[in-house]
């Protein structure tokens, strides 16, 4: 449970590079965070501004602007949520928002739960009693999506190390605890030696981690781009030529991606989480099987799809069935191997793409064996998110923004411990700041604290009577 | 067929209260009901055995130090007892920080049975029954069960209004070493072997659990050259809030430390195969914390040997515990494994170590008043809700005893929140969350344990003893006191300011603390973690005169509070954010599949453990934040329904 800041802050615009975008602030202390990161004109105080007025001003942290901005200050209870509001209108961006948020983060908000502003509002009085149920809707489907995003966007490594951190946390705290409890039999002399050393390492890691928090290396966030196409399209090709780098396994045989590849890259200031997918085709392989059943859901859930077609082969009942799959997405079709001799055209997708309400789908000859093309695919997707064609869920950001947040805090509370230390405090402080950490990281893992201390001081040490 | 039709009659004699067992958690049960005013009958199988200690011969220790004032200042009378009766007292961590102080006294066992005996004899409204209670007798009312009295073996009904369990290890108690088996309680007293099937009937889920104790052994065979003596504290602290500290400065008994060793795993792996446990015969779970040292053994091969201590079980017996040593291998084998200790070579055992089986209940289906949620009047408290420990019961039986009583009043019940003591978190965890073996306190327990220190359990509860009826006038007057001089003395250090004057300068370096550079109030020099309000004094010139009986307990106050003010005030925010959920009560009647988008699993565990408040759901495990949420808003909704 959190319990510093009943404030919370959020994005609450969809991430697109089109138009502004609104990073929203509610709560008690909403006046004040906007205060610690606005510059207006002749220093003025949003907490001194009259209710539902409009400041022209500057978002800044330490010292260095992030934006220009609009602030609309609202006080409770004439508000969506009934309470004190503030929304800081940005000049969009994903990138600006991020940051305009985390400063609100930085400043004592807390990130917003799921459907947290819309059960705000409910509770407060501010929405009709009929509304119950599309608030508990919104609640859940948002902790569905948020848990999704969550645990699957947390990437692998990420979450082991988060783990390993963790489990080392938790045995400092067990070893202190069965000390603490079992004084005779078990002693700690000397050990705030032992911790020190090693909260010292864990800070670092935890340090590692925040950095890789920012660089979009700890979620997998952006715009979910997925490929598809028919066995040996040249799927894992293109991946690999848009990474620059040999990632997917590339073979010619038909049916090499079995599973589900995912990598994340950035294409000129657009994030984009780039999914490969094994070869869709009708198969009796019941492996391959399983990775074609995959493929079409991860298709289901994109932002964006990259469809592949093998320009050297005519096209065939497979193709067909794709096209019907992604008809009415935003998609892309790459006519891949425009080096070899060509048996489907251009124009023949076009056509195929009329037929079907698609006639704006961007089609591109490419060549992944000899890097042609690359530039067009690039200036086609800039395309579709500058017209503002594409974007995506906003809780992503907001996940990400959560993990950042717990991530500082349980660094904070490294640091605490580590004070402590220097500060000669009795080691059952200690276990206190360890403990929060440890829930802290918890947090973004999807892990509550439980029975895990009580388990780990039996399971590990030996306790007398 | 317990007892035949015609020797069913009733007693006539009016009582409000049966209380079911007479040990740690019954005899406090059983003083609270009869203090508050109502006629209460105590039965135990043996008189004998009231207050008995059948296991380790102390009360208190780490955590379990905290119950015990806790139990005093609400009014209980464990403290006062071993105040009484103890041998050898000891303040457990004291180098370590306040919260996890913990004081731990050696009783004299016989004399602490017979003390707390006598309490109970001359207590009014309180009468002592010797009978083994075998039904709890009900009426449907409302289609709901209500008590109405209890029937004895013999057939002997006693009508009363409430019915507290306190039956311990009793139920349908087994004791069992090697492949011995004796269907007995504990120490070969009487088993209780009806009163499980009663339970049963009325829709009790129960539970069966394990536990042990070592061997005892005679005094004259110990050779105590070869241990480490253990001697107590100088200054011996009392556990009561009433007792004089001056009143029980004494002579003070050694208990010895000693160690097993290679040769005694040796013996205890060699006979692994012959022990109940690992054969099977033993079926009910262990505790974890109090390991049998054969377990200890096992789970811990690396270890090449484990701690020992003998203790005496009091001035009057030659017995003597072997703390660390609980034990169900076989009688011969306990001989030799013991006799490998050193000191213990020529041992005599006087009573063998054995494991214990009995019935407990699945204490989830209490409230956290500790009545049956099902069955209207049905209390219960102790080592029969599935704990473990004297403190634990007696806490548990105090609490059991006095919501007992509020029931008769007409009065809410009282719950202690984890915020407010550790019998808060105790009860708490014992009513929501599921446990596999009998529940010992500890303070990692307890998420606020710097608020919640032995130090101050008096102000954290005594206000609540006195509003109860179990605390008098003159105890809580001296209560108020204390907190005012406690309020004026923080405030009048942190308005006091010394300068870098020589005397100043002089006592900092002899304490090894730097310089000052400029002046500083004394309440910033107290937060020194090598100063201290003590240390402090000579530089205080105008420090205040406190009334004798008060001295030591305020400026300990103060020191603690000043000294440990800034994370004292950091828990003490996250408890306001605690008790908003707390203070969220969920509708009894409410109807969860009527909670639509409430996961299934949530559903589930919510009705069967019918939390009281939001915060108790928030603890069920299975149960979400986002399903939190969804209840909220749906409590809404009723609200503004009706």
């Amino acid at each position: 449970m959190y319990s510093e800041s009943s404030t919370i802050a959020a994005i609450s615009t969809s991430m697109s590079e089109a138009g502004i975008g609104i990073v929203r602030i509610s709560g008690e202390d909403a006046f004040q965070i906007a205060d610690r990161i606005y510059r207006g004109k002749n220093n003025k105080r949003l907490s001194d501004q009259k209710s539902h007025t409009i400041h022209y001003g500057y978002i800044e942290e330490n010292g260095e602007t992030i934006d220009e901005v609009l602030v609309m200050l609202m006080r409770g209870p004439r508000t969506f949520t009934g309470e004190d509001t503030v929304e800081i209108d940005c000049h969009g961006g994903v990138y600006v928002l991020r940051r305009v948020l985390e400063a609100c983060i930085h400043a004592g908000a807390r990130p917003a739960q799921p459907g947290e502003f819309t059960k705000r509002a409910f509770l407060n009085g501010k929405m009709d009693l009929s509304q119950a149920e599309a608030v508990i809707d919104v609640i859940q489907s948002q902790n569905d999506y948020a848990l999704k995003s969550s645990v699957s966007q947390l990437r692998g490594s990420v979450k082991k190390k988060i783990d390993d951190i963790r489990n080392k946390i938790l045995y400092h705290t067990a070893f202190i605890e069965s000390a603490l409890d079992d004084p005779e039999h078990i002693s700690i002399e000397g050990y705030a030696q032992v911790l020190e050393r090693d909260v010292e390492e864990l800070k670092g890691r935890l340090d590692s981690l925040l950095a890789s928090a920012d660089d979009g290396r700890v979620m997998k966030e952006g715009i979910k781009t997925v490929i598809v196409g028919k066995p040996n399209a040249g799927k894992s090709s293109i991946l690999n030529m848009l990474l620059g780098e040999e990632r997917a396994i590339v073979t010619d045989i038909a049916g090499t991606t079995r599973d589900i590849l995912q990598e994340h890259m950035n294409l000129q200031g657009i994030s984009l989480n780039i999914v490969d997918t094994a070869g869709i085709r009708k198969t009796d392989d019941r492996v391959e099987k399983i990775g074609v059943d995959r493929a079409l859901s991860q298709a289901k859930e994109a932002d964006l799809i990259i469809y592949v077609v093998d320009s050297s082969m005519p096209l065939d009942d497979n193709d067909r069935k794709i096209f019907q799959f992604i008809t009415g997405k935003k998609a892309i079709i790459l006519l891949n191997k425009s080096d070899l001799e060509r048996r489907t055209g251009e124009e023949q997708i076009r056509q195929m793409c009329a037929e079907r309400g698609m006639k704006d789908t961007p089609v591109i000859s490419v060549s992944a064996k000899e890097e042609e093309g690359m530039e067009e695919m690039e200036h086609a997707v800039k395309e579709l998110f500058y017209h503002g064609d594409l974007s995506f869920n906003s809780e992503v950001y907001i996940t990400n923004a959560r993990h950042k947040h717990e991530l500082e805090r349980a660094y904070g509370s490294l640091e605490k411990v580590l004070e402590s230390i220097r500060m000669d405090m009795p080691e059952d402080f200690y276990s206190i700041d360890l403990m929060d950490a440890y829930e802290s990281l918890g947090n973004i893992t999807g892990e509550t604290v439980g029975e895990d201390l009580v388990n780990e001081i039996f399971s590990k040490f030996c306790m007398g009577k | 067929m317990k007892f035949s039709a015609n020797s069913v009659w009733e007693n006539k004699d009016q009582y409000d209260v049966a209380v079911i067992g007479a040990g740690h958690a019954g005899c406090e049960a059983a003083l609270a009901c009869a203090r508050l005013g109502f006629r209460t009958i105590v039965f135990t199988v043996s008189v004998d055995s009231i207050a008995l200690m059948p296991c380790n011969p102390n009360i208190g220790g780490t955590s379990k130090g905290h119950l015990v004032r806790e139990v005093d200042a609400l009014g209980g009378e464990m403290g006062k007892v071993i105040d009484r009766t103890f041998i050898q007292s000891k303040m457990l961590n004291k180098s370590k920080g306040p919260a996890v102080h913990s004081l731990r006294a050696q009783a004299d066992k016989a004399f602490y049975s017979r003390t707390m005996r006598q309490v109970l004899e001359s207590q009014e409204n309180l009468e002592i029954k010797q009978a083994e209670v075998v039904n709890i007798l009900t009426e449907d009312v409302d289609g709901r069960k209500k008590v109405t009295g209890v029937q004895t073996y013999s057939g002997a009904v006693f009508r009363c209004q409430a019915v507290v369990l306190c039956t311990g290890t009793y139920l349908k108690a087994r004791c069992i070493y090697g492949d011995v088996s004796t269907n007995t309680g504990p120490n070969g007293l009487q088993a209780a072997n009806y009163l499980t099937e009663c339970l049963k009937d009325l829709g009790v889920k129960m539970n069966r659990f394990k536990t042990g104790t070592p061997a005892r052994i005679d005094r004259n065979t110990v050779d105590f050259s070869k241990m480490e003596e253990q001697k107590g504290d100088e200054r011996i602290v009392p556990f009561s809030f009433t007792t004089d500290p001056e009143s029980i400065q004494k002579d003070q008994v050694s208990c010895w430390l000693t160690y097993t060793n290679e040769r005694t795993h040796e013996i205890i792996r060699k006979n692994l195969d012959r022990s109940p446990l690992f054969s099977g015969m033993i079926e009910g779970t262990g505790p974890r914390y109090c390991p049998s040292i054969e377990d200890k053994v096992v789970k811990f091969a690396d270890k090449s040997r484990h701690q020992v201590f003998i203790e005496p079980e009091g001035l009057e017996t030659n017995e003597m515990y072997i703390g660390g040593m609980s034990s169900s291998l076989p009688e011969d084998v306990q001989y030799e494994m013991y006799r490998s200790v050193p000191g213990l070579e020529h041992v005599k055992i006087v009573r063998n170590a054995y494991a214990i089986e009995y019935d407990c209940i699945d204490a989830r289906q209490l409230r956290p008043t500790l009545e049956f949620r099902n069955i209207d009047g049905l209390f219960s408290g102790g080592q029969f809700n599935g704990s473990s420990g004297y403190e634990e019961a007696a806490a548990q039986g105090l609490l059991a005893g006095i919501n007992a009583a509020r029931k008769l009043q007409g009065k809410e019940g009282v719950i202690l929140d984890r915020s407010e003591a550790y019998i808060g978190v105790l009860v708490d965890d014992l009513v929501t969350k599921e446990s596999h073996e009998p529940y010992r306190m500890m303070t990692s327990r307890a998420e606020y344990r710097l608020l919640l220190r032995q130090d101050n359990a008096d102000q954290r509860l005594t206000a609540k003893g006195y509003e109860i009826g179990l605390i008098d006038q003159e105890r809580y007057e001296r209560l108020l006191k204390k907190e005012k001089l406690i309020e004026t003395e923080m405030e009048r250090l942190k308005k006091t300011y010394v300068g870098t004057t020589e005397e100043v300068q002089k006592l900092l370096e002899e304490n090894g603390s730097t310089p000052l550079t400029s002046g500083s109030n004394l309440a910033e020099l107290v937060r020194r973690p090598e100063l201290s309000y003590e240390i402090l004094s000579p530089l205080d010139h105008n420090r205040p005169e406190f009334p004798n009986d008060l001295r030591e307990e305020v400026q300990e106050q103060v020191n603690i509070n000043i000294k440990y003010e800034g994370y004292i005030s950091r828990q003490k925010k996250q408890v306001e954010q605690f008790k908003k959920m707390e203070s969220k009560k969920i509708p009894e009647n409410i109807d969860y599949d009527q909670v639509k988008s409430l996961r299934i699993e949530a559903v589930q565990k919510l009705k069967e453990y019918q939390p009281v408040s939001v915060g108790q759901a928030s603890r069920i495990s299975g149960v979400s934040p986002a399903d939190i949420s969804v209840l909220l808003v749906y409590m809404e909704q009723l609200k503004s329904n009706r």
